[in-house]
């Protein structure tokens, strides 16, 4: 690197290639945040009994915190044998990933993949469990 | 001059602290201390190599007789200097003060003065660059790490780039490879802007731009110094060697620095140089006009390094030889390498050298066509061209001590070690932290060797020392080898305060001893008119 | 002072961020800064690039760190550490880069009775940079997962080996341990030990607490404070779209952490931090130790007058003809 001719076009093509990256990747890709549907039979269902489509604790709540909940419910039942969760309304709930979470939720591909595929997020549940059967209605 | 005492090497010891402490360094300025600075400049010789404000002055005094526009010269001077050299915009810009270099500097180590610890030296300079060249230290000033160029900040630039013998040792810890060697040269550059040389270095440059060496020897005296050492060799060998000083038409010119014509024990490597070239019958000659091979210009400023250097190729065309051979010096041989070429090349009138003794090309020096006298004996010693007997150095127990130009400026590791193995028969390395790359200078390069200097060059001195103390101790070594004409001078004196009992050699001293010359008588004595070992009785 | 005032300026830095996002300034924190912070980055390096550049490399000066190139090829060069050739130069400086081989060497000097200087290993200072700056690359790329509509594989397989531990939930990064920690460190050494709390600068403590800072505030925000990170990702890809979208109901610390981020961006070019760019353009480093074989050119050579032999002759005619000399001129 002689002259600062060089060094400009050397600085210039190494930040096109390193940190332009992101920009020519996502070049004719739409930024479309994901959207999740809450449409599944189970769903469906419990919106006619209880007269609102909800989650064992608040929206919200579950978006930030569902995967610490998560591993509180296995702690609780692997390690302890404990299968009810009292929410913060004091409502009861069988811990189950795969009879309770997942029976509402059972269109994995519509609902968790959404995020966890838009942020590059590989959750470990499914090392174990089986994913359901898609349904939606 | 009031006379310095320098103190015991037993209190200079105590005195060494080398955790820093104490009020912040910019607000502390160098107190210039008797016994660490050189004197200043004469007026005459600024005068003769035409440097600006030229004047007697005393360093400490109060008044350095600056002229008017001081600060405008420096921050000129330094804007000049940033333009032309972008390692030294680089330097000042991206030292991240990680202080990897802190403790491998021989003056910090030494005098536990941080200010001698290379990073802080750098940012004495930097401090300004951040105030005059900086966005933010203009706004921001000390904020920012910027410094206003005040007399005193003055001072201690000077104080300290006069402490510091640019033997890299820094650089080649530093994560970014900044080279306090470079920034001190540039520190020295500006310096001379002000005339704020010192007496050491600007006497010898004034001699060897008028007489060609630093000595100030004249012609006649050079042949004097040489015709003196012939004779001693005609008594010990009973052979009587010839040389021929500025004889057009020789295949080689031999340059070398002058104090190998001067002082003990110089001298008597330049004896083993003398001896060595008449045995292998080599067509060579001497000159008077380029008789230095050192260059005290490089000591000052580029363009003056520049002057005193143009002699050696000037006079190699003039004299019409083929090639050159380079003697023992150190940094003679970073400027003869990095600079001499860039500086006076291209040398398109010289041919690559070539060894008529063995007929090795020496090809890694095609472009400078000079090359260093431990590649032409390693070369004749391993075609087998040398007749030589090391037992008559068996009173020797040897060290080597790496110059730190030919270490970190070079690269020159292997050459004198493969001829010391061959002329001796007990050698020992000093610790690996000590030599090789890694080696410590003498503590007195870079026209430090200033009597008046003496404390700091014992300091400077210390890491040195106490390497050779350490192989003194466990091996009983007696002979510190080097291949450095300061290193012969500077280290003898350090030996003699650190380590007595130990003397200083260079290796074409041992060589020559070692040699066994055709015709010669049986010798009686070394170089030196000592017994050799095993004739102590006669 | 020197430490306190870096650390008090960060800290207000993080009050700012957050005070604005609660004032609903959104948009400013979350657009126009960010913008304003990567122009000014990228000016910025290049500015300097181009300041760097404009001056000339006038002398080859590497320095050489083991046996050169001999002229006899019984005596074996340090092809690495004395590099002759391009090759040689390109290995040097990617050692020096990528694991920063010259710190690598680093001793620690102690003087013990006896006199005696003992001169003892000391490779946490490197450890603790290449730990920093490798995890800081990491995180970096990393983030990448933020920045691209369909997540690359290769950031998948490297999330998925900085969490490889599955500690906790969302998963612990390594990195982000190994970052604080080394930050940590390479803060505590400017403040323990006293050689390096002398050349101590503020300059150097402010990155320090601004970089503890992001990496505190990112990770407060993935596993303690939780942001909606789905609505992060919307507003990244606005900005990096170039059509900027404030998604509802991002947390404040996201905006703390994009702050402090875009006040690191601003700082750089202007800071030490340059020596990422820096070490590229290091001439004790970047060069060949084959000064003897190839002539190096300075731009700027010009004459210089010297002290010609003739000048010489003239002043010492007399002597050099009485001496036996031969001269030019009778």
């Amino acid at each position: 690197m002689k002259n600062a001719g060089t060094i400009v076009i050397v600085v210039v093509v190494g930040f096109v290639a390193f940190f332009g990256f992101p920009f020519y990747y996502n070049i004719g890709k739409a930024n479309e945040a994901p959207k999740l549907k809450f449409d599944t039979p189970a769903i469906l269902e419990w919106e006619k009994v209880n007269g609102k489509k909800e989650c064992v604790e608040p929206k919200e709540f579950m978006r930030g915190e569902h995967m610490q909940l998560l591993n509180q419910w296995r702690d609780s039942v692997v390690r302890n044998g404990d299968r009810v969760y009292v929410n913060s309304q004091g409502r009861s709930f069988t811990m189950s990933f795969q009879n309770t979470c997942m029976n509402c939720h059972s269109n994995k591909k519509d609902f968790c993949d959404k995020c966890h595929n838009y942020l590059g997020v590989k959750p470990y549940c499914w090392g174990c469990h089986i994913a359901p059967k898609e349904k939606q209605s | 001059m009031a006379k310095v005492t320098t103190p015991k090497p037993a209190e200079l010891v105590t005195s060494i602290d080398l955790k820093p402490s104490g009020k912040e360094w910019m607000d502390t300025p160098a107190e210039i201390k008797p016994g660490t600075f050189c004197w200043g400049a004469k007026a005459k010789n600024l005068n003769i190599v035409e440097f600006p404000n030229a004047r007697d002055w005393n360093p400490s005094e109060e008044d350095w007789k600056l002229p008017e526009n001081w600060q405008e010269i420096f921050l000129t001077g330094m804007k000049n200097l940033l333009d032309k050299y972008r390692s030294f915009k680089v330097f000042m810009d991206i030292c991240v003060r990680c202080g990897a270099c802190a403790d491998k500097c021989h003056f910090f180590i030494g005098s536990g003065d941080p200010k001698n610890m290379p990073v802080l030296r750098a940012e004495l300079l930097r401090s300004v660059y951040r105030r005059y060249f900086t966005t933010s230290g203009k706004l921001l000033g000390k904020t920012a790490g910027g410094r206003e160029l005040t007399i005193d900040v003055l001072k201690e630039l000077w104080y300290y780039f006069y402490q510091c013998t640019e033997c890299r040792r820094c650089s080649l810890f530093c994560p970014y490879g900044i080279d306090t060697a470079e920034i001190t040269l540039m520190g020295r550059e500006l310096m001379n802007l002000l005339g704020l040389n010192t007496d050491w270095i600007s006497g010898p440059v004034a001699n060897c731009y008028m007489k060609g060496n630093h000595l100030g020897l004249e012609p006649h005296a050079i042949m004097n110094s040489i015709e003196g050492m012939i004779d001693d060799i005609e008594t010990i060998t009973g052979i009587r060697i010839n040389p021929s000083f500025n004889r057009k038409g020789a295949e080689i010119l031999f340059v070398t620095p002058s104090g190998d014509l001067f002082a003990d024990p110089g001298t008597f490597t330049c004896m083993g140089y003398l001896m060595l070239f008449h045995e292998l019958g080599l067509d060579y000659t001497w000159s008077t006009y380029a008789s230095e091979g050192g260059n005290f210009g490089f000591f000052t400023s580029n363009e003056m390094a520049k002057r005193l250097n143009s002699k050696i190729y000037a006079e190699a065309k003039r004299l019409g030889v083929k090639w050159i051979i380079g003697g023992e010096c150190g940094h003679m041989w970073r400027v003869l390498t990095q600079y001499m070429d860039t500086w006076n090349g291209p040398a398109d009138f010289l041919e690559v050298p070539v060894s008529p003794i063995t007929g090795t090309r020496f090809d890694t020096s095609r472009s400078t066509k000079m090359i260093h006298i431990t590649e032409f004996t390693a070369d004749l010693i391993k075609n087998g061209k040398l007749k030589l007997d090391p037992s008559r150095n068996d009173d020797l127990i040897v060290t080597y001590h790496d110059s730190c130009n030919t270490s970190r400026g070079m690269g020159l590791l292997e050459e004198p070690r493969y001829i010391i193995e061959n002329v001796c028969n007990h050698f020992h390395e000093m610790p690996e932290n000590t030599i090789r790359e890694q080696t410590f200078c003498c503590g007195s390069g870079t026209g430090l060797n200033a009597s008046e200097n003496m404390e700091l060059r014992m300091r400077g001195g210390f890491p040195r020392a106490n390497a050779v103390k350490f192989v003194k101790d466990r091996h009983g070594v007696n002979m510190l080898a080097n291949i450095c004409a300061i290193d012969r001078a500077t280290l003898s004196a350090s030996m003699d305060y650190w380590v007595p009992g130990v003397r200083v050699t260079g290796v074409h001293e041992m060589v020559a001893n070692a040699l066994v010359m055709k015709g010669e008588k049986e010798r009686e004595t070394n170089l030196r008119g000592e017994p050799l070992p095993g004739k102590e009785g006669n | 002072m020197k430490i306190l005032l870096p650390l008090f300026v960060v800290v207000a830095l993080v009050v700012i961020a957050f005070a604005g996002a609660q004032a609903n300034l959104q948009a400013f924190f979350g657009i126009v800064v960010p913008y304003a912070a990567v122009a000014v980055f990228i000016l910025g390096f290049i500015v300097r690039a181009l300041k760097w550049g404009s001056s000339p490399v006038p002398f080859r000066i590497p320095t050489t760190a083991g046996q050169m190139k001999s002229f006899a090829p019984w005596i074996k060069q340090n092809k690495i550490d004395n590099p002759s050739s391009r090759l040689g130069v390109f290995a040097r400086m990617a050692l020096e880069v990528l694991v920063f081989r010259s710190l690598f060497r680093n001793t620690k000097t102690e003087l013990h009775d006896g006199p005696k200087l003992v001169y003892g290993s000391e490779k946490f200072l490197w450890l603790a940079g290449l730990a920093f700056h490798w995890s800081f690359l990491i995180i970096f790329v990393r983030h990448f997962r933020f920045f691209m509509q369909d997540v690359p594989f290769v950031i998948k397989i490297m999330e998925s080996l900085d969490s490889f531990l599955q500690i906790g939930a969302p998963l612990l990064y390594l990195t982000d341990v190994v970052l604080v920690g080394a930050v940590t460190y390479l803060f505590l050494r400017r403040v323990v030990m006293p050689q390096i709390k002398f050349i101590s600068l503020p300059a150097d403590y402010f990155p320090l607490f601004l970089i503890l800072g992001i990496a505190l505030s990112g990770i407060l925000m993935r596993y303690f404070t939780k942001v909606h990170i789905v609505g992060v990702k919307g507003l990244v890809m606005g900005l990096l779209s170039f059509s900027p979208v404030i998604p509802e109901g991002i947390g404040s610390i996201f905006y703390v952490h994009l702050f402090l981020v875009s006040v690191l961006l601003v700082y750089f070019p202007m800071s030490k931090l340059m020596h990422m760019g820096g070490v590229f353009l290091s001439p004790t480093r970047n060069m060949a130790n084959n000064n003897r074989e190839v002539r190096h050119i300075n731009p700027w050579n010009y004459p210089v007058h010297v002290h010609t032999y003739e000048e010489y002759e003239n002043d010492f005619r007399e002597k050099m003809k009485k001496a036996g000399l031969p001269v030019e001129k009778e």
